[in-house]
C-alpha cells in the first residue's frame, strides 16, 4: 500500500501557493499545508512533521531551512536536504527551475520523483511569468526616462519629438550604447546642471 | 579585446567588496574577462548555484567550502577556496532591551575588550540567550560559539539561529532574537533602525579571522586554470586598490548603488573607515582595520585556517578532529595562490601554515619579496591554536 506524502510549501504569495497546491494535489495522494509568513519557520515546519519541505530558491528564509539540516537531536531534524540523496540529475533540474527541496531522510527516490517534477513544472511556469513581469516594469521604467530625456533634448534644442529620438539613437549607436543608457546620462547630467 | 564573461555570485554585504570593485575599476576588463555578478538571495542558494555550476565563482562564508569537505549539510560537490577575500568585517550587537540593562549595570561599550563584553552581557541577560547569525557554517557561529566557550557566558543557555542578513533588523525588533552577529553593513542597519546597540567587532574575538574566501569547483578550477588565474589576479588587485584609504569613499559609492548593496554610502561607510556609531544615541567607536581586503597577506589562503575551522566543527559534530584538519587543509588552496599570483608583486608567505593565535604583536616573515609583515593575530583569550592534523 502506498503511504500518502505530507508536503509543505514556504510560499508568501497566495495565489502562486494556490497554483502550487493545485499541481501537487493533481500530482497523487499528497497532503499539502502552505506556510506564509516565515517568523518561526523551523518551529512551524516541524508542528506538521513533512515528507517534503518545498521552497522557492530565490525566498531569504531558504538559510533559516538549512538550520533544520545540521540540527542536532533527531526529532529537531525533521528535514535532509534533497540534493544529498543520489538523485542528482533531479536536483539540477529543480535548481534550475527555481525550487529548492528539502526531504526526510531515509524516503525512496522513487516516491519523491512525481511530487517535485510537478513543482518543478509549476515554479518553471511561475518563474517564466515573474520574469515577463519584471521585463515590463523595465521596459516601462526605460520608455519614461526615455521620454524625459527626449523632452530635454526638445527644449534645449528646439527640435521635434522624432529629431530629438534620432539624435538619442544615433548618439547610442555611435557610441555602442543602448538609447535607454544614453537617455538616462542625459537625464542624470541634467540633473546634474540644473 | 575580447572578454570572456564569468558568472560570479554573491550576497549583498560590505565584504563582497573586491569583486565589485573589480568589476567596477575594470580589474576584470584588465585580464580579459568580464564579471557577471550575480547577487543571491540567500546563503544556500549561492552555494547551490555554485556547486550546479550555475556561476564559476562565488564570495562565500569561509566555513562553507571546509563543512562541505567534510560532508557536512548536504551537498557535497568539493570546493576549494583559492584565496581569502576578508579578513573580519562581522559585529555583534544586542537588541534595545538588553542594551539599556548593560548601560543600567554601568558597561561603557569599549568595543574591543571580548572578556568584558561577554562578562557583562552574562550579568545582564536572562537564563536563555538567542543569537541570530546569517549561516550555519559561518564564521560568525565559529566565533560566538568561542567566545560564549571562555567567557561567563558558557553558564547561560545560549541558543543560535539562522536569521538572512537583511532581516536581522526585524528579528530583533519582534523579539525573536535577544543579539546577533552579522556582517556589515546589516548591524549598523540595526543600530539606525533604533533596535539595538552594536558591543564588540568580529575581530575583538579573533584579529585574523578568514570572513569570505573566493570559491571555486574543484573540477573547474582544473579545467579553467586560464580564467581562474585571471579571475584571482582581477580580486587581488581590487583588494590592493581597497587597501588604500583614498579609495574607500569612492568603494562606499559603488557599493551602495541599486545593482549592489542598495543602501545608504554612508552605513557603507562605517565598516570601511572603521569608524561606528554603536547606539541609537550615537556614541562613536573606531576600529583600526575593521575588515582587511589586502595588507598583511590578507588574501593568503593560509590551511591552518581551514584547519582551524575544521577543528570548532569536528568537535561539536562528532567527527574525529586530526581527519578532519587533514581534509580541510587540501580546501584552502594556497598552492593555487601561489601558482597565480606568482610575480604579481604579491607578497606571499614562505610557509603555508601558521600558529594561529601565536602574534601578539605584527611580525616580519620570510616571503617572496622579503618585506611580508603579519599583522598581530591573537584570540581574545590569548590561546594558541595547534593543529592536531
Amino acid at each position: 500500500m502506498k503511504q500518502h506524502l505530507t508536503v509543505v510549501v514556504v510560499e508568501q504569495n497566495q495565489e502562486r501557493a494556490f497554483a502550487i497546491v493545485d499541481a501537487l494535489k493533481e500530482s497523487g495522494d499528497v497532503e499539502v499545508f502552505v506556510i506564509g509568513n516565515v517568523s518561526g519557520l523551523a518551529r512551524k515546519i516541524a508542528t506538521h512533521g513533512p515528507d517534503i519541505v518545498l521552497i522557492d530558491i530565490d525566498n531569504p528564509s531558504r538559510d533559516m531551512l538549512e538550520e533544520l539540516t545540521v540540527a542536532s537531536g533527531p526529532l529537531e531534524r525533521p528535514v535532509a536536504m534533497f540534493v544529498s540523496g543520489a538523485a542528482g540529475g533531479l536536483a539540477k533540474a529543480a535548481v534550475e527551475a527555481g525550487v529548492s527541496a528539502y526531504v526526510v531522510d531515509g524516503l525512496q527516490a522513487e516516491r519523491i520523483k512525481p511530487v517535485i517534477d510537478t513543482a518543478i513544472a509549476r515554479f518553471q511556469v511561475l518563474r517564466q511569468m515573474r520574469t515577463e513581469l519584471a521585463e515590463t516594469r523595465r521596459a516601462l521604467e526605460e520608455r519614461k526616462v526615455i521620454d524625459r530625456a527626449k523632452g530635454l533634448l526638445m527644449k534645449a534644442k528646439g527640435v521635434s519629438e522624432d529629431e530629438a529620438y534620432a539624435l538619442l539613437r544615433k548618439t547610442a549607436m555611435n557610441q555602442n550604447r543602448r538609447v535607454a543608457d544614453v537617455a538616462e546620462a542625459l537625464v542624470t547630467a541634467s540633473g546634474l546642471l540644473s | 579585446m575580447r572578454t570572456v564573461a564569468l558568472p560570479v555570485a554573491y550576497m549583498p554585504l560590505v565584504d563582497a567588496a573586491p569583486l565589485i570593485v573589480a568589476r567596477e575599476m575594470g580589474f576584470d576588463h584588465a585580464e580579459g574577462i568580464s564579471l557577471d555578478l550575480r547577487p543571491a538571495p540567500s546563503w544556500s542558494s549561492l552555494r547551490d548555484m555554485l556547486a550546479f555550476g550555475h556561476v564559476d565563482a562565488a564570495h562565500l562564508l569561509s566555513p562553507v567550502p571546509v563543512a562541505m569537505a567534510l560532508g557536512l549539510g548536504g551537498i557535497a560537490t568539493p570546493l576549494s577556496a583559492v584565496s581569502v577575500l576578508s579578513l573580519n568585517g562581522n559585529v555583534i550587537g544586542v537588541g534595545s532591551q538588553l542594551a539599556e540593562r548593560l548601560a543600567d549595570q554601568g558597561y561603557d561599550f569599549d568595543f574591543s575588550d571580548a572578556a568584558a563584553a561577554g562578562a557583562a552581557l552574562a550579568k545582564a541577560a536572562g537564563d536563555v540567550l538567542v543569537f541570530g547569525v546569517p549561516f550555519p557554517f559561518s564564521m560568525h557561529v565559529e566565533l560566538l560559539r568561542y567566545w560564549v566557550a571562555g567567557t561567563g557566558l558558557a553558564s547561560k543557555q545560549v541558543e543560535i539561529r539562522t536569521v538572512p542578513p537583511p532581516l536581522m533588523a526585524q528579528a530583533l525588533a519582534g523579539g525573536e532574537i535577544d543579539a546577533f552577529c552579522v556582517g556589515e553593513p546589516w548591524g549598523s542597519f540595526a543600530v539606525d533602525d533604533n533596535v539595538g546597540a552594536l558591543l564588540l567587532p568580529g575581530k575583538a574575538i579573533w584579529t585574523c579571522a578568514p570572513e569570505k574566501v573566493l570559491a571555486v569547483r574543484n573540477h573547474w578550477a582544473e579545467n579553467e586554470p586560464h580564467l581562474l588565474g585571471a579571475l584571482m589576479r582581477a580580486v587581488w588587485r581590487a583588494g590592493r586598490w581597497l587597501s588604500n584609504a583614498d579609495s574607500r569613499t569612492t568603494a562606499s559609492e559603488m557599493l551602495s548603488r541599486k545593482t549592489y548593496l542598495n543602501v545608504s554610502p554612508e552605513l557603507i561607510d562605517r565598516a570601511l573607515m572603521g569608524e561606528f556609531t554603536i547606539s541609537a544615541r550615537g556614541e562613536q567607536r573606531r576600529v583600526k582595520g575593521f575588515v582587511e581586503f589586502y595588507d598583511g597577506a590578507a588574501t593568503f589562503p593560509w590551511r591552518s585556517q581551514a584547519k582551524w575551522i575544521a577543528h570548532q566543527l569536528a568537535l561539536r559534530n562528532g567527527i574525529d578532529v586530526s581527519t578532519a584538519e587533514r581534509q580541510a587543509a587540501r580546501v584552502f588552496r594556497s598552492d593555487l595562490y601561489r601558482r597565480e599570483l606568482f610575480g604579481l608583486g604579491a607578497e606571499t608567505p614562505g610557509a603555508s601554515e601558521k600558529l594561529e593565535g601565536a602574534l601578539p604583536v605584527s611580525t616580519a616573515v620570510a616571503s617572496t619579496n622579503g618585506s611580508l609583515i603579519l599583522p598581530p593575530n591573537v584570540f581574545f583569550d590569548r590561546r594558541i591554536f595547534e593543529p592536531t592534523g
